[in-house]
């Protein structure tokens, strides 16, 4: 019963880390870059959205303030890397602890509260349905913004950039400049994702965020399994990787409600999300050697395929 | 068309690794030539290619491209008057992407991109014939993503990427070396046809010696990144692979025997 009644608060937890992972999917598979700047934008959006309707300020325009934050630290991301020359993890770890200060200033304090009772939200953990309807309209828009924009002439020579860097340079293709405009887009879905998560839990909190890149991932991997057996396209990815979400937290609130420490659950999640990202490579390594000798050439595919999920 | 003046290019200067690439070459080509480019290895060839691209600046020395200077200019801005086709059949093209995405990419080269469809009913229309074109039957699987080609089918649609806006030099990196015998010669019919029909100015690095004697206008060996050997027109067509070899031990004063087994 504890479980079923725990279900829907999942699936609007779920919804609002499929956001997130909309945001993380553009820099981590389309770009090709792991980009550590999330765990420091998504915090950037709950504080900005919570400093900001905390001075009465209307929550839409604090979502749309927070994009625009999320995008500038994305911004200063890929500046960091193309002009001047920062590998990108790198970059990402530097804007991520420079958004902990930033973070802390915007705030104010290390916790500010938003309670649905004295602030109009747009959704709450008190009305888990409605939050699952705002967060579900949230990613819907998203996902179609996105497929618009990535197949307009910008968006597939973002695409490319991250595809193939060489032949996008030969194409007369700016790569720096797409892999900066691509942080900035990823970073500010991600902040607005923090902006509805502040919204639902009620507050916002300085060490919001911590560990985000790994919750992300697992969306990622979990719901990329799925839909790329289904359709591999870019719309079906997407939502495959918001279902992601919601597996993650309903398998969350499983083992949270079997008892387990919930100390433990970050550790745990980061030995799952490791575990999927080595299949890959340890499948190649261990597993294909017979059937390589076998079919050359469907082996050969086989690779290929997992290199493009 | 293209004129390089005194080009300069040393790779890890002061290193005990110290390679001087390019040692004042200069080279002028006219419009509608078609020069094939041979050399041994280290000889400068592909250095000059991406001299040409700007992959990197030169040390010392000027490019001009149709009387525009490009020497200092940045690679994705020079990309509006160059068509490229590299050694590795992965390098030209997307893999993940359709062919057709591909194309659309190539197809707006030097224009400035915007907000609008990337690639239409109408772009379709054209790369479906474009495609049928090559004799390959890609004319069928516009959607299809360019990494599941084989390396000669992804050289044949870069060669398409590189000429679907007329460029003002073709340059073509040994394009050719990565496929097997048969697939090369396709290729490289390929590569005439459409180089005619659009009277491209083109520079073509070759390690094949009769494929530089047999396709082309004009020929330039280059040695130690410099041009040693600079025939054209009738005295080109008449080369033998012998006399080749016999001017370059002249011009070089070196013997060929070193880089002879990567030449013929």
């Amino acid at each position: 019963m504890g479980f079923i009644n725990a279900i829907p608060g999942a699936v609007a937890q779920g919804l609002i880390w499929g956001l997130f992972a909309i945001g993380l999917y553009i820099s981590y598979k389309i770009l090709d870059i792991a980009d550590l700047t999330v765990d420091g934008s998504i915090c950037t959006g709950a504080c900005v959205l919570a400093a900001l309707m905390s001075r009465g300020v209307n929550v839409y325009l604090c979502i749309l303030i927070a994009f625009l934050a999320g995008a500038a630290a994305g911004a200063v991301t890929g500046l960091f890397h193309t002009a001047m020359g920062i590998p990108p993890i790198l970059s990402g770890i530097l804007t991520q602890l420079i958004l902990w200060s930033v973070n802390l200033k915007i705030l104010g304090k290390a916790n500010v509260s938003i309670s649905s009772r004295k602030y109009p939200v747009l959704l709450s953990s008190i009305d888990n349905l409605g939050a699952i309807i705002v967060s579900a309209v949230f990613c819907a828009l998203i996902i179609v913004g996105l497929f618009l924009f990535f197949y307009t002439e910008i968006g597939l020579t973002l695409k490319s950039t991250g595809d193939n860097e060489a032949m996008s340079r030969a194409q007369g293709v700016n790569v720096s400049f797409n892999k900066v405009l691509g942080l900035a887009i990823s970073n500010g879905i991600i902040a607005v994702s923090g902006a509805l998560l502040a919204q639902y839990q009620g507050f916002a909190d300085i060490n919001m965020g911590r560990g985000a890149i790994v919750i992300g991932l697992a969306a990622i991997i979990i719901g990329l399994s799925v839909s790329l057996k289904i359709k591999p396209n870019f719309v079906v990815s997407l939502i495959g990787v918001v279902g992601g979400g919601i597996v993650y937290y309903l398998v969350y609130s499983f083992v949270i409600f079997l008892g387990l420490d919930t100390d433990l659950l970050k550790m745990l999640s980061a030995i799952v999300v490791a575990i999927f990202l080595a299949l890959p490579y340890l499948k190649a390594k261990y597993f294909n050697k017979a059937k390589a000798k076998d079919k050359p050439a469907v082996a050969k595919n086989q690779a290929g395929g997992e290199e493009n999920a | 068309m293209l004129k390089i003046t005194n080009l300069h290019k040393t790779f890890m200067p002061g290193t005990i690794n110290e390679k001087k690439a390019l040692n004042g070459l200069s080279l002028t080509i006219n419009e509608g030539d078609f020069v094939t480019v041979i050399g041994g290895n280290g000889a400068g060839k592909s250095t000059l290619l991406n001299a040409i691209s700007g992959v990197w600046k030169p040390d010392e020395g000027t490019i001009e491209i149709d009387g525009v200077d490009v020497t200092n200019m940045p690679e994705h801005k020079r990309a509006a008057f160059l068509g490229r086709v590299f050694q590795d059949p992965m390098k030209g093209t997307a893999p993940d992407m359709e062919i057709a995405e591909n194309l659309s990419i190539a197809d707006r080269r030097g224009t400035k991109r915007r907000f609008r469809w990337g690639c239409t009913k109408a772009d379709r229309e054209k790369y479906k014939k474009l495609l049928a074109s090559l004799e390959l039957g890609l004319e069928d699987r516009l959607s299809s993503k360019v990494g599941l080609l084989s390396g000669g089918q992804r050289q044949a649609v870069t060669l398409l990427m590189a000429t679907i806006r007329k460029p003002k030099i073709l340059l073509l990196d040994e394009h050719t070396a990565a496929l097997d015998p048969k697939t090369a010669a396709k290729v490289l019919e390929i590569t005439d046809k459409i180089v005619n029909e659009n009277r491209l100015t083109t520079l073509m690095i070759t390690h094949n010696m009769r494929d530089a004697i047999s396709h082309g206008n004009r020929l330039i060996m280059l040695h130690e990144g410099r041009v040693i050997i600079d025939v054209a027109g009738e005295e080109k067509s008449r080369l033998t692979v012998e006399d080749l070899l016999e001017m370059f031990n002249k011009a070089s004063g070196d013997h060929f025997s070193s880089d002879r087994a990567i030449l013929s």
